[in-house]
């Protein structure tokens, strides 16, 4: 059995920023595992453990830098890993659509059984490139996943999605499919130094649209973001000034004021 | 292009969500900007009570879809497919909920029309241009789509609900559905993080959220809890890492509270945690961070390191 797994790397802001054109300027921007990816490659990997013979890869669009990334899945233990990236790519604004073509090649080219990824990126927080790549591939797939019941081989995966206000929904998928996976699923571990030192000599693979047999049209898209802005504050807060024990004074006072403590 | 708009309600377990009633008056706006007709789909489940229901205020019309007990995304997939080709509509909008992450983007995929998630406004002129947000809530992004047909989710909470009245006319729509195609079956539904307290009920709630950093550390809230004769709850983190039972998480995936007042430590603010949180009668967030979104929509702010502000606090009442 083969399982892919998607894995992004995703930018994170700093608590100080400045918007420079249309992104937060790059100095501002630290790089990270997608926290939802992490629970993928977690839920990959234990399949990879529980099964006799189980292969198991990741994949990423990316640029070099991303390598470190991708390199975290290596070292708990993914098997390989595909990086999609070229001139054509890194110039390309990537919609969900895009995404998913990307993806669908690589997993032309693997066939896994089943594909884990994320519910969302943390960045963008599209939410959708799973379940698009799974109709591209014409593979079943369940979004929001925050318990799965298969073992290597069985045919058809029993999940759990998780709705809206403590409900779960029992749901049985056909496989092959896509499963996006939701945080809470399962503990992700920490590499060990053992992984991390193995990691290095796994093979990424680097792939450019070429490869893959795609033209630059794939990336073009209709949809193009035109601005960002730090939304205007709603706040009309107030703000306890001083130090600590001048800001658990006052706000010791508006609890009793409010009559919730003594 | 026909201007006309096509918008999918959500349902669960024989109930409109309140996010149907919003995306009608957003499919509304979308449609008067696009010159056309407002049709809402309500595919599986009592059709004929959710129609209705849906009958509100600038909906034309409205069609049922008898198929199946409860939502299924397969057969949804089929009937929104089989519907927008029948009326060809400019634009399909629906909800971001996690029925919609569960279906929304396959059917945008199979009629290839271009998608954008998760807006918190929608407008157009000549084209649509959608406002979103980015890195955790800290940015709104503008998005253009130059394209036609396209396809469109909405958050909850970010339109009115359209009132009720109106005339829609209502219509059934059959298609014939694909077996063969159907590859994944709901087979129940459960509720989880019922327990020791209810959150819900609780008139002080201190909530913890990723700042707290370590589970050791949920000691210090617990002193502050105790000396305060309060109730802990948290944000979603600290339930996904054990640190607190799932009872405890507030948000869109957890509980619902409206306590008088809500105290946010160390917590962000992101849409699935308000989203549970934002009818507290007094919200007060303590965040290093000026910039978190908790702020947004606290009532007071503490914009400092908890792990001063919290002992103080504690020692404020005699903890
Ligand atoms: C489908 C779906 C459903 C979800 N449902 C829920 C839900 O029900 N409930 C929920 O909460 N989330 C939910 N989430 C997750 C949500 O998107 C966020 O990831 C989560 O709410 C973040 O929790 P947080 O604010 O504790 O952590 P973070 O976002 O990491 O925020 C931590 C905050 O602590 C501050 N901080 C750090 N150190 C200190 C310090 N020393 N003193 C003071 N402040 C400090 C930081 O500035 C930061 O603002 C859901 C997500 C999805 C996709």
């Amino acid at each position: 059995m083969k399982v892919l797994v998607t894995v992004k790397e995703v930018a994170e802001a700093a608590d100080d920023f400045e918007i420079e054109g249309d992104d937060i300027g790059e100095q501002y921007l630290e790089y990270d595992l997608n926290e939802w990816d992490d629970y993928a490659v977690e839920a990959a990997v234990q399949l990879q453990e529980e099964g006799d013979d189980v292969e198991t890869v990741a994949v990423t669009i990316g640029p070099e830098r991303s390598e470190e990334t991708i390199r975290m899945a290596l070292a708990k233990g993914v098997d390989r890993a595909v990086r999609v990236w070229d001139d054509d790519v890194a110039g390309a604004e990537l919609d969900v659509e895009a995404r998913a073509e990307l993806l669908a090649a690589v997993a032309e080219e693997e066939e896994p059984d089943l594909i884990l990824s994320g519910v969302q990126a943390n960045d963008t927080g599209f939410g959708a490139t799973g379940v698009a790549l799974a109709e591209r591939l014409g593979f079943e797939w369940a979004a929001v996943v925050n318990h799965l019941d298969m073992e290597a081989g069985d045919p058809v995966a029993a999940v759990r999605r998780e709705l809206e206000g403590g409900v779960e929904e029992l749901t049985e998928v056909d496989l092959p499919a896509v499963l996006t996976i939701q945080t809470g699923i399962n503990e992700p571990r920490y590499a060990s130094l053992r992984g991390i030192r193995q990691a290095q000599s796994k093979e990424i693979a680097p792939k450019t649209l070429d490869d893959l047999g795609l033209g630059p049209d794939i990336v073009e898209t209709p949809i193009r973001r035109t601005a960002m802005y730090e939304p205007e504050s709603e706040s009309d807060a107030t703000y306890f000034e001083g130090d600590a024990d001048e800001q658990a004074a006052a706000l010791a006072d508006l609890l009793r004021e409010k009559g919730v403590a003594r | 292009m026909s201007g006309d708009v096509l918008a999918v309600a959500d349902y669960r377990r024989g109930e409109l969500r309140d996010v149907s009633f919003e995306l009608l008056t957003a499919g509304r706006e979308l449609a008067d900007d696009l010159g056309g007709e407002l049709h809402v789909a309500v595919i599986a489940g009592d059709v004929d009570g959710f129609a209705e229901e849906l009958t509100r205020e600038g909906v034309d019309t409205i069609h049922t879809v008898a198929e199946g007990e409860e939502f299924n995304h397969d057969v949804y997939v089929q009937a929104v497919t089989a519907l927008f080709d029948e009326l060809s509509p400019s634009a399909l909008v629906a909800p971001n909920s996690v029925n919609g992450l569960d279906y929304v983007p396959a059917v945008a995929t199979r009629l290839e029309l271009p998608l954008t998630t998760d807006a918190v406004g929608l407008s157009y002129d000549d084209s649509l241009e959608v406002t979103r947000e980015m890195y955790g809530s800290k940015v709104e992004t503008t998005v253009a789509v130059d394209a036609e047909p396209f396809a469109v989710s909405i958050r909850g909470g970010e339109w009115e609900a359209a009132a009720p009245g109106g005339d829609a006319t209502v219509e059934s729509f059959s298609f014939d559905l694909d077996e063969d195609a159907v590859g994944s079956r709901v087979t129940g539904f459960e509720e989880v993080g019922g327990g020791d307290v209810d959150i819900g009920d609780a008139e002080f709630l201190v909530s913890v959220g990723r700042g707290i950093e370590e589970e050791e550390n949920i000691e210090l809230i617990e002193e502050l809890v105790e000396a305060t004769d309060a109730t802990m709850s948290s944000s979603r983190p600290i339930v996904d890492n054990g640190w607190l039972p799932k009872n405890r998480q507030v948000g869109q995936s957890g509980k619902q509270v409206t306590p008088d007042v809500y105290l946010a430590i160390g917590i962000s603010g992101a849409v699935q945690h308000v989203a549970g949180m934002k009818g507290s009668d007094t919200i007060v967030a303590v965040n290093t961070d000026p910039n978190a979104p908790i702020f947004d929509i606290a009532d007071y702010g503490i914009v400092g390191d908890l792990f001063d502000v919290v002992p103080a606090l504690i020692e404020e009442f005699g903890g």
